[in-house]
């Protein structure tokens, strides 16, 4: 029931936003039926689960995706000084990372900010662990990728 | 004698014009560095400045110009998406490429190992 509501909610915000109209009845009312059939479409097929609705990763999302911008400026300035390089010194590395976070929405949050972190790309996202291709060895922070996996567990720490 | 707001758009005449600036130099060093990285992995590396400092700075730029809040909304939807989005196409491809057998260069001197972890 909770994650009707947060479909309805979501979805009316959304319809707002996109077309801009607050003072036409008409018009809102088609608005407000459109979010009621996709909303009952997507609940008489069984997907608004924890996957289309990943409410545990609220509010810690939002303060990891400003650590992450930090972190993806930081990784750009290196990979665009090898790319302006003279002769790039380049040493591309593979190596397999643990995977902490539980949900399946957790371990994507993970394998998708190493990849948009410039420099690491996830090539393969397996059950509890990650295999990571890096630009150099300086890129290939095995560390520092672990260190950003524990922080995205601790986003979804809620049962 | 320049009113308050005259100042304020020219302030944001600037900051947006240095992003737009700072965004275009990003996609110019991601296609540089797609041509000149040696195999198909590491100038996915060259995409993803491309995808990150290029495409996000560049709707950072036209948020500071935008005319009204609707349109601002619908550029972070926008800073939203790309940003959900490019990662999975980087992986897909990736993947595609793992999965069909293909190794990358490994090490400073740029050697196919081919051994398979």
């Amino acid at each position: 029931m909770g994650r009707i509501l947060v479909m309805v909610i979501a979805l009316t915000a959304l319809w707002l936003l996109l077309s801009g109209y607050f003072d036409k009845p008409l018009l809102l009312i088609f608005g407000a039926a459109s979010v009621a059939l996709a909303t009952w479409l997507a609940h008489r097929a069984h997907v608004l689960d924890a996957e289309s609705i990943p409410g545990g990763v609220f509010p810690g999302i939002i303060g990891y995706m400003a650590w992450l911008t930090f972190e993806i400026g930081k990784a750009n300035l290196i990979v665009a000084r090898h790319a302006l390089a003279v002769k790039p010194a380049l040493s591309p590395k593979l190596f397999l990372v643990p995977n902490p976070p539980r949900s399946s929405v957790g371990k994507v949050i993970f394998g998708n900010s190493i990849t948009l972190t410039p420099g690491t790309v996830t090539v393969d996202l397996r059950e509890d662990e990650i295999l990571v291709h890096a630009l150099t060895e300086e890129l290939a922070d095995e560390a520092g990728i672990r260190a950003m996996g524990d922080r995205v567990a601790n986003i979804e720490r809620r049962p | 004698m320049m009113g308050l707001n005259e100042n304020i758009d020219l302030i944001r005449d600037v900051l947006s014009w240095g992003l737009f600036l700072i965004g275009g130099a990003g996609i110019v060093v991601g296609a540089l560095g797609i041509v000149r990285f040696p195999d198909f992995y590491s100038r996915l590396h060259g995409a993803g400045v491309t995808d990150t400092a290029g495409a996000e700075l560049m709707v950072f730029a036209m948020m500071l110009q935008a005319p009204n809040w609707l349109v601002f909304a619908k550029l972070v939807i926008i800073a939203i998406f790309l940003g959900l989005t490019s990662p999975v196409a980087t992986h897909a491809i990736a993947h595609a490429a793992w999965m069909t057998g293909f190794r990358p260069m490994e090490g400073p001197e740029l050697r196919y190992d081919g051994d398979g972890k």
